[in-house]
C-alpha cells in the first residue's frame, strides 16, 4: 500500500514551509490525524493549535492572511466546511483572504467513525462560494502538488484529503495545472470524470467496459472549482455519454459541478455514482464504498446503461 | 484636543450618523450612537493611525466587531480624513463605498470585515497572535457588542488570547444593555460580564463609555501577559432623548420628523 493522501500533505507542508517563511500552519486539536504534526514538530514557532474551537480558527487565519502571512488550516472535513461554513465565508471567502484550507477525514473513507464523522457535503458547501479554489488529489503525488499550487495561488483555497493509504496514480512529471482535468485514458464510448479516491474505481470500470468492448475514457477531475468547462464539454461531445464518480453527495459535489456544464450545452446522456442523498455510517471503508455504490462494478454498470 | 472640543465633535458626528441613516432609510442608530466616545478615544485619544495611509504596517488595528454600528465608524473616519465626508450620504446605496456592514476592500481605514457578530473579535485576536508572530508593536483593539456577547465564538477567541498572551489585545465592550428583542435581562442575560471575562484571564476595568478621557486612560493602564478587557457603560441611542434606552431604536431608520427633532436636540443644522 502507498501513503496516505494525510501524510503527504503534512509532508509537503514541511517541504513548502522551508521555501516559504511566511507559511504558518493551523490545526484544531486534530494534528496528529491531520498529520501538521510533522509541521509543528519542524516549524514549532510557526505552528498554532487553537484547540476543540474551529471558528475561531477560521477567523484568525483570516487575522494572519490580513497580516500577509499565508495561514494552511486543518481539521477534519466536517468541522472545517460544515461547523465553521459560516466563519469560512463571510471573514475568509468574503474578503478573498489567502487562506489555504487542508481538510482530512473526508467522505465515507473516515470508516469506523461514522456517519457523525463523515463528511459528505464539504464539496457542495466550498463550491458555493464565489473565488473558492477547489483541490480533490487522488494520491499522494498530487497532493503534494495541491498544496504547492494552493501556495500560487492569491486567494482561498480547499484541498480535500482523504485518510486511507493509497497507491500514486499519478508521477512527479504529471502535470497539475489548477482547473485543468487530466485524461487518464482516452476512449470514444463513454467518458468517466472522477476525483480523488474514485480514480481507481473508475480506471477498473474502464477494463470491464472494454471487455464489453465500450471505450471508456477516464478524466481526473482534480480541481472541482473552477470545473474544466472546455474538457467536459469536448469529452461530452466526443463520447455522446457521461458519468460522474465520487466520494460526496450527489448534490453539490462533482456531479453537480458537471451537470451545471452539460445543461444546456451538451445532449450527452448523463449518470452520476457518488452518495445518493444518504448520510454515511460505520464500517470499514472498502464494506462502506460497496455499499453506498463507489464501485467500478457500479461504474461499469451506470455506463453500461447510458450505451443501451 | 481638549475635551471641550471632543465633546463639540461628538454631537456632530451624532449628527453625521443621524443624517447618513435617514438618507438610506435604513441602518441601526441605537448601538452607532452608543459608542461614540468608544471610537473617538480609540481614534482622537489612544490608537497610532494615519489617515494617509490607511495601510500602514505598522498602524494599530481597530476592529468594529458589533459591524452593525458602521456608521459610527464611518463618520469618525470621514473626520479623520480617510475619505471625503461627502461620502457618508451614500450609506448602504448601491456602489457606495460604505457598505451596510464594514467592508476592509471598499472603505479606507476599515481594517477588517465585520458584521456577523463573534468574527470580528475573533479576527482581531488572529490580527493580535500574527502581530506577535511577527514580532511587531502595534495594538489591537475589537469593539464589541453585548447582544453579539451572547455568540460562543467570542469566548472561543477569549480563550485563544489568554491562551497565547496577547498583551497587545484589548476587547471594549459597549455594555448599553439592550438588543434586537429587548433588554440582555430579558433575552440571554450577560450574568457578570466582567468576571466572566476575568475567569477567561483578561485584565478588566470598567468606565464611562462615554467619558473619552477615562476610556482613553483605561485604554492605556498597562498589562503584561495577558488581554485586556474595557466594559464601558453606555446609553443605547445616546444624545437623542426619544432613542435612549428604547431598544426599537436599535435598527430603525428616523422619520423626517423624528430627524429633524434629533437634529434639534443635537443643536445642529439640518444637513448641516
Amino acid at each position: 500500500m502507498g501513503k496516505s493522501l494525510r501524510v503527504a500533505y503534512g509532508e509537503a507542508l514541511v517541504e513548502l514551509g522551508a521555501k516559504n517563511k511566511d507559511v504558518v500552519v493551523m490545526d484544531a486539536d486534530l494534528s496528529h490525524a491531520t498529520m501538521t504534526h510533522a509541521f509543528a514538530e519542524k516549524y514549532p514557532d510557526r505552528f498554532y493549535n487553537f484547540g476543540i474551537a474551529e471558528a475561531n480558527m477560521m477567523c484568525a487565519a483570516a487575522g494572519f492572511a490580513h497580516s500577509g502571512l499565508m495561514p494552511f488550516v486543518s481539521t477534519f472535513a466536517l468541522f472545517g466546511a460544515g461547523r465553521a461554513y459560516e466563519e469560512i465565508r463571510n471573514s475568509v471567502s468574503y474578503v478573498n483572504a489567502n487562506v489555504k484550507f487542508g481538510f482530512s477525514h473526508s467522505g465515507l473513507s473516515v470508516g469506523e467513525d461514522g456517519g457523525s464523522h463523515q463528511s459528505i457535503e464539504d464539496i457542495s458547501l466550498m463550491r458555493c462560494l464565489p473565488g473558492m479554489t477547489i483541490f480533490v488529489p487522488c494520491d499522494p503525488i498530487e497532493t503534494r502538488k495541491a498544496v504547492f499550487a494552493a501556495a500560487k495561488i492569491d486567494g482561498p483555497v480547499y484541498i480535500r484529503v482523504a485518510r486511507p493509504p493509497v497507491e500514486d496514480i499519478t508521477d512527479a512529471k504529471t502535470p497539475f495545472v489548477p482547473g485543468k482535468a487530466n485524461v487518464l485514458r482516452d476512449g470514444s464510448d463513454v467518458c468517466i470524470l472522477a476525483a480523488g479516491l474514485m480514480i481507481p474505481y473508475a480506471l477498473r470500470a474502464a477494463e470491464y467496459l472494454e471487455e464489453d468492448g465500450i471505450h471508456a475514457a477516464v478524466v481526473n477531475v482534480h480541481t472541482i472549482k473552477p470545473i474544466d468547462r472546455d474538457c467536459i464539454l469536448a469529452m461530452a461531445d466526443k463520447c455522446g455519454a457521461v458519468v460522474t464518480a465520487e466520494e460526496h453527495s450527489i448534490i453539490g459535489g462533482l456531479g453537480s459541478a458537471v451537470a451545471e456544464v452539460l445543461a444546456g450545452n451538451s445532449s450527452a446522456k448523463f449518470a452520476r455514482v457518488g452518495i445518493q442523498d444518504k448520510f454515511g455510517r460505520s464500517g470499514r471503508p472498502a464494506d462502506l464504498f460497496a455499499a453506498y455504490g463507489l464501485t467500478a462494478e457500479n461504474i461499469a454498470a451506470q455506463c453500461r446503461k447510458l450505451k443501451k | 484636543m481638549n475635551s471641550e472640543n471632543l465633546d463639540e465633535k461628538a454631537r456632530h458626528l451624532r449628527a453625521d450618523i443621524l443624517r447618513m441613516l435617514y438618507t438610506c432609510q435604513s441602518g441601526h442608530p441605537g448601538g452607532s450612537l452608543s459608542c461614540v466616545e468608544i471610537l473617538m478615544a480609540l481614534y482622537y485619544k489612544v490608537a497610532r493611525v494615519d489617515p494617509a495611509n490607511p495601510r500602514w504596517e505598522d498602524r494599530d488595528r481597530i476592529v468594529l466587531s458589533k459591524g452593525h454600528a458602521c456608521p459610527a465608524l464611518y463618520a469618525v473616519l470621514a473626520d479623520k480624513g480617510f475619505f471625503p465626508r461627502e461620502d457618508l450620504w451614500t450609506l448602504r446605496q448601491i456602489d457606495s463605498r460604505l457598505q451596510g456592514h464594514p467592508d476592509m476592500r471598499k472603505t479606507p481605514g476599515v481594517d477588517v470585515n465585520t458584521g456577523s457578530l463573534g468574527q470580528g473579535v475573533s479576527i482581531a485576536m488572529g490580527l493580535a497572535l500574527a502581530a506577535k508572530h511577527k514580532k511587531a508593536s502595534y495594538k489591537v483593539y475589537a469593539v464589541i457588542g453585548d447582544g453579539e456577547s451572547q455568540e460562543g465564538l467570542v469566548w472561543e477567541a477569549a480563550m485563544a488570547a489568554a491562551h497565547y498572551k496577547l498583551d497587545n489585545f484589548t476587547v471594549i465592550l459597549d455594555h448599553n444593555g439592550l438588543q434586537i428583542d429587548g433588554s440582555n435581562d430579558q433575552v440571554m442575560s450577560l450574568g457578570d460580564i466582567m468576571a466572566k471575562f476575568r475567569a477567561f484571564g483578561f485584565e478588566c476595568f470598567r468606565v464611562d463609555g462615554h467619558d473619552i478621557d477615562a476610556i482613553g486612560k483605561a485604554l492605556r493602564e498597562p498589562v503584561a501577559g495577558k488581554p485586556k478587557f474595557l466594559c464601558c457603560e453606555t446609553v443605547k441611542g445616546k444624545g437623542v432623548s426619544f432613542m435612549e434606552n428604547n431598544f426599537a431604536w436599535h435598527g430603525k431608520a428616523p422619520s423626517k420628523e423624528e430627524y429633524v427633532a434629533a437634529m434639534k436636540e443635537l443643536g445642529v443644522a439640518v444637513n448641516g
